[in-house]
């Protein structure tokens, strides 16, 4: 699942090297944290969050197997 | 378009080292001679280096795959992906075997995957193309689907002449319902709503004075 976000997130930003996710997870959640360089949170946020969303649901869809919880957090 | 630019002992050499660095394959690309290598006098004097320019085009196509082939292995899905040209958009069919997981409820996923396919190629390319995605032929049937539900609709709307508001849909959709129902001449259709609520509304025309 972390290395769903980081495809994802890698495909969008204009600086990929800059790209970080760091897992934490428990026996019922998996927390992602997404960083990512200042000037490309809007590239991994979209309007009204529209690309956040959509990454959240294609690693929910990746984690359905799994069947833990999943967040996925977007920090600079 | 990507160029690079390269010398080398010889062609083959220099022509590999645009390759490395453009990152693509030998058949992607067209090759421009700049310099024919020279051995110079005796192979000893003046010896000169090839210099080639390497260009290619970035295809629509080909990105979306590389993207989506990435992205479906690390879901643990396994897959096959044929990309069609079409008019005005590329199409990417991915088959396979338990695909739902790329579809989710409702065809969520597979919009969302689209959505990002489409924002990753737009970033590479200097020109827009749309690309639609489809699994399984999912579209398809969603569409047939969807077109039934709508004549449905609107034969109980005509009945009991009250309204019906149907879920959100996303543009695609709302446009294969309106389609559907624009020959019923008693039937009006129209959508209400803002960004992901958007939803169609199907309704009885006002009475003929109103339409005229």
């Amino acid at each position: 699942m972390k290395e769903v976000v980081e495809i994802l997130a890698k495909a969008l930003v204009d600086n990929p090297d800059q790209v970080i996710v760091d897992q934490n997870a428990t026996e019922r959640t998996v927390h992602l944290q997404l960083t990512v360089a200042p000037e490309d949170m809007g590239k991994v946020i979209g309007k009204q969050g529209k690309i956040a969303n959509a990454i959240r649901t294609i690693v929910k869809a990746a984690a359905v197997k799994d069947g833990r919880r999943i967040i996925v957090d977007i920090d600079q | 378009m990507k160029v690079a630019e390269k010398t080398g002992k010889t062609l083959e050499e220099a022509i590999e080292a645009c390759l490395v660095e453009l990152g693509v394959k030998r058949d992607q690309v067209s090759v421009e001679i700049l310099e024919e290598p020279g051995k110079g006098f005796l192979g000893l004097f003046g010896k000169r280096l090839a210099k080639v320019k390497v260009s290619y085009e970035d295809d629509p196509g080909v990105l979306a795959c590389a993207f989506l082939k990435e992205l479906i292995t690390a879901m643990d899905v396994e897959a096959v992906m044929e990309v069609l040209q079409r008019e005005d958009h590329f199409l990417v069919n991915i088959t396979g075997t338990d695909l739902g997981i790329l579809i989710g409820r409702r065809g969520d996923t597979l919009e969302s995957i689209q959505f990002l396919t489409n924002l990753a190629v737009a970033k590479k390319l200097s020109d827009r193309t749309r690309i639609i995605i489809d699994v399984e032929g999912y579209r398809k049937r969603r569409e047939e689907t969807l077109v039934k539900l709508a004549k449905r609709l609107a034969e109980k709307v005509k009945k009991t002449g009250h309204r019906i508001v149907l879920e959100p849909m996303s543009p695609q959709e709302r446009r294969i319902i309106h389609t559907a129902l624009q020959n019923e001449w008693r039937i009006s259709t129209f959508s209400e709503g803002e960004g992901p609520h958007r939803r169609v509304v199907i309704s009885l025309k006002r009475s003929n004075k109103d339409v005229s």
